[in-house]
C-alpha cells in the first residue's frame, strides 16, 4: 500500500499541482505514517540488507573481504551439519506450529462461542502467563520435565512408572512442548478474532440446510476462520525456527536448532559472513515452507464444500 | 392451498428469565398457505418463526410440522428452510455453491445437482450468475440467492424472516409481487415475519397480528384490515379514527350504539366482545370518510373545518375538526378533485357510511414485564 502511495511524488510536474497534492488526503496520510515508516525502514529493512550484503562477503581473520562470493551459501547448503540443523529447525517449528494451532483452536472457539459475557476475562487469563519473563517460563519447564521434576515424581506417585523417565528433558520433544506452551496465547488471539468475525447466522443457515453441528463447523466455521488459523500458524512458525533460548535451555544435544549455529558464527567462530548466509537461508526456507503450508491449508479448505 | 394443517402450534411459550417472549401461542397453518406473522419489534414474531425452524427452544408447548411433533428435532432434521433477514449468504462460496449447499447431503449425481441448482436459479431469475461471489451481488440478488438456496431443498415449509426489510422501497414492491407469484407456483407453505403491515396485507392468505408475545388476531388481510378486533390491531394495520360511544342495546349478534355526532349505528358484535360498562370504542378508517363538494349530497353528512393538511402526492391527509367530537378526524382524499388546494380553516362537509364503523374489543392487559 505504501509503495502505491509513494507513486505520485515522482510525477508532480507543476508547482500548482504540487501544492494541491500537498493538501490532499494522500499527502496527509503519508505525513502521518512517515515517522513510523522511516523507523521501520531504518530498523527492519536496513539490517536485513546488511545481513544479505555480509552473506556475499568473506571473513579474513579480522577483516572483511568485500568481493562477491557464493562460498558461504555453498557451505550453508552443503555442509551436513547445517543441513541437519535446517531440517531439524524446520521440522521442530512445523511441529510446534501445527500442535499450537491444533491446541489453540478449541480454546479460541470455546471463548468465542461459549465465553458468554466473560470473554474478556478468558482472554485476560490466557495472557497471564505472558506476564512472566519468557526465560522464566522456559526454565520452569525444566522443573516440570526434569529427572526429579514434577512430571516424573507425579507419575511415580501415581504408580504409572517406577523410576524417573529421562526422555522428557533435553531433546527435541522438550523443545516442542516448551515452545507450544510459550506461543499458545499468540495463536489463540488471532484465531479468536477471526472466529468472532464469523457471522453466527451463517452457522444457523448451514444447520437449516441440513448440516449437523460438526458438519456446519467444518463447512462454515472453519473455512471462515481460516485467516486466523493462517496468521496463528505464521506467528508461531516464523519466530520458532530461529528460536535460540528454548533449545539452549531444554533442548540438550538433540534439540540444537539453527539459531545456535548462527550464534556460534557471529560469536566464537567469528565468521560473520557464514552466519549471515545461514540467517538468509533460514529466512528463505521459512518463507518458502510458510507459503507452502498456507497454500496447502487454503487448498484443503477449498475442497470442503 | 388445502385444508390439511402443515404447522400446528399448541400452547407455545418461551420465557427468557421472567420475560415472556411467547405467551401461550396456538395457531394452525394450512398446507400451501401464505401466512404472515405481523407485529411491532419485540412482539415475539421472530421468536415464533425461529421456534418453528428449530433455533429457539420454547419453554412449553409443542409444534407439529406436517403432523410430526418437532420441538425435540434439531434444525437440520426439520422439513423447513429459512430465508434469513441478513440473507446469510456464505461468503466463501459462489452463488451456485451457495444454492447447492444443502443438496450435498442428498448425494445427488453431479448432473442432477447441477440441474436442480440451475432450475432454482432460473426460478429466482438469477440464471448465469452462478459463478458470482456473495460480495459481488446487490441486495436484491442476495435475497434471491437466499430464496433459491432454501427452495432448492424443496422444504415443506419456507420460513421468511423479514426478507424484504433491507431492500429499498421500489425493489421491495417488486420482490413482493415475485414472492407471491413464486409461492403460488411452488405451492409450498410460506410463513413470513414482517413488521410492515402493507407487505403482510399484500402477500398473505392469512395474517396473525402479535403483541407482547401473544396473538391478537388471526384473519385474512381484508378481514383484519376492515374488522380488526381490538384497538391495537386496528391501529397497527393503518390509520383509524377512534371514538368513544355509548351502548344503546344489544340484539343477538348486533349492538346498537350512539356514536356521538355520527348518530346511532348498528354494529356487528366482535368475537369475545363484552360491554362491561355502557361505553365502548368504535373506529372508522380515514379513507371511509369522503369529502363532499358543492352540491354533493349524502345520506349521512357531518360538517367541520380543516385543521391540518399533509400532501402525499397521490393523496392528501386532512385533519378535520368537528364540533362535539373530542378528537379531530383524520381522512384521506385523492388529489383528483383538488383536496390538496383546500386551505387550512376551510369549512367542509364530509360523508360517512355507518356500516364502516367497527366495534373494537378491549385489548388484553399487558402482563409481561
Amino acid at each position: 500500500m505504501t509503495a502505491a502511495a509513494f507513486g505520485p511524488i515522482a510525477d508532480t510536474p507543476s508547482p500548482s499541482r504540487r501544492r494541491a497534492w500537498m493538501r490532499s488526503e494522500e499527502a496527509r496520510g503519508l505525513a502521518m505514517i512517515s515517522p513510523t515508516f522511516l523507523y521501520a525502514l531504518a530498523l527492519l529493512f536496513l539490517p536485513v540488507l546488511i545481513v544479505i550484503a555480509y552473506s556475499f562477503w568473506t571473513q579474513n581473520y579480522l577483516e572483511i573481504d568485500r568481493t562477491f562470493t557464493l562460498e558461504n551459501y555453498r557451505q550453508a547448503l552443503t555442509e551436513p551439519i547445517y543441513r541437519d540443523l535446517f531440517v531439524r529447525s524446520l521440522w521442530i517449528s512445523l511441529t510446534v506450529s501445527v500442535v499450537t494451532v491444533v491446541f489453540s483452536y478449541p480454546v479460541a472457539w470455546f471463548i468465542s462461542f461459549h465465553g458468554g459475557v466473560h470473554k474478556n476475562l478468558w482472554l485476560f487469563l490466557i495472557t497471564v502467563p505472558c506476564w512472566t519473563s519468557y526465560l522464566l517460563r522456559v526454565m520452569s519447564w525444566k522443573v516440570i520435565l526434569g529427572y526429579g521434576g514434577v512430571m516424573n515424581t507425579g507419575l511415580i506417585s501415581m504408580g504409572l512408572i517406577d523410576k524417573p523417565v529421562t526422555s522428557l528433558l533435553y531433546n527435541s520433544n522438550a523443545v516442542v512442548i516448551t515452545l507450544v506452551h510459550s506461543w499458545a496465547a499468540f495463536a489463540i488471539l488471532p484465531i479468536y478474532v477471526s472466529l468472532q468475525k464469523v457471522d453466527r447466522t451463517l452457522i444457523e443457515a448451514a444447520r437449516d440446510l441440513g448440516d449437523s453441528r460438526i458438519k456446519a463447523f467444518f463447512r462454515v466455521t472453519l473455512p471462515l476462520s481460516l485467516p486466523g488459523v493462517i496468521s496463528a500458524f505464521l506467528i508461531v512458525m516464523i519466530p520458532t525456527v530461529g528460536d535460540y533460548v528454548t533449545p539452549r535451555l531444554v533442548g540438550g544435544k538433540d534439540g540444537v536448532m539453527i539459531a545456535t549455529a548462527i550464534q556460534a558464527q557471529f560469536g566464537k567462530a567469528a565468521n560473520w559472513p557464514l552466519g549471515a548466509a545461514l540467517s538468509v537461508t533460514t529466512m528463505v526456507l521459512v518463507s518458502l515452507s510458510a507459503a507452502a503450508i498456507v497454500l496447502a491449508l487454503k487448498f484443503t479448505i477449498r475442497r470442503i464444500k | 392451498m388445502s385444508d390439511r394443517a402443515m404447522i400446528q402450534i399448541e400452547n407455545v411459550s418461551k420465557f427468557y428469565g421472567i420475560y415472556k417472549a411467547l405467551d401461550d401461542v396456538s395457531l394452525s397453518i394450512a398446507e400451501g398457505e401464505f401466512f404472515s406473522l405481523l407485529g411491532p419489534s419485540g412482539c415475539g414474531k421472530t421468536t415464533l418463526l425461529r421456534s418453528i425452524a428449530g433455533f429457539e427452544n420454547p419453554t412449553a408447548g409443542e409444534i407439529y410440522i406436517d403432523g410430526v411433533p418437532s420441538l425435540a428435532l434439531p434444525p437440520n432434521k426439520r422439513p423447513t428452510n429459512m430465508v434469513f433477514q441478513s440473507y446469510a449468504i456464505f461468503p466463501h462460496l459462489d452463488v451456485a455453491e451457495n444454492v447447492a449447499y444443502g443438496l450435498k447431503r442428498l448425494k445427488l449425481s453431479p448432473e442432477e445437482e447441477k440441474k436442480r441448482v440451475g432450475d432454482a436459479l432460473d426460478m429466482v431469475r438469477l440464471s448465469g450468475l452462478g459463478q458470482r461471489k456473495a460480495h459481488e451481488l446487490s441486495g436484491g440478488q442476495r435475497q434471491r440467492v437466499a430464496l433459491a438456496r432454501a427452495l432448492v431443498m424443496r422444504p415443506k415449509v419456507l420460513l421468511l424472516d423479514e426478507p424484504l426489510s433491507a431492500l429499498d422501497k421500489k425493489l421491495r414492491e417488486e420482490m413482493q409481487v415475485e414472492l407471491r407469484t413464486l409461492q403460488k407456483a411452488v405451492g409450498i407453505t410460506f410463513i413470513l415475519v414482517t413488521h410492515d403491515q402493507y407487505e403482510a396485507l399484500a402477500l398473505s392468505d392469512r395474517i396473525a397480528v402479535m403483541f407482547g408475545g401473544r396473538i391478537a388476531q388471526i384473519a385474512s388481510p381484508k378481514e383484519i384490515y376492515q374488522r380488526p378486533r381490538t384497538r391495537k390491531v386496528a391501529d397497527f394495520l393503518g390509520g383509524m379514527n377512534f371514538l368513544k360511544a355509548k351502548v344503546l342495546g344489544e340484539q343477538g349478534n348486533a349492538v346498537s350504539i350512539d356514536a356521538a355526532r355520527f348518530g346511532a349505528v348498528q354494529l356487528e358484535k366482535p368475537q369475545g366482545f363484552a360491554a362491561s360498562s355502557g361505553h365502548v370504542t368504535v373506529g372508522i378508517r380515514p379513507e371511509r370518510l369522503r369529502l363532499l363538494w358543492d352540491d354533493d349530497r349524502a345520506p349521512h353528512e357531518l360538517s367541520g373545518r380543516i385543521e391540518n393538511r399533509a400532501y402525499f402526492g397521490e393523496v392528501t391527509h386532512l385533519t378535520v375538526g368537528i364540533d362535539g367530537l373530542e378528537q379531530p378526524l383524520s381522512m384521506v382524499e385523492t388529489n383528483n378533485f383538488g383536496a390538496d388546494d383546500l386551505p387550512i380553516g376551510a369549512e367542509i362537509r364530509l360523508a360517512y357510511d355507518p356500516e364502516a364503523f367497527v366495534l373494537l374489543a378491549e385489548d388484553p392487559p399487558v402482563t409481561r414485564i
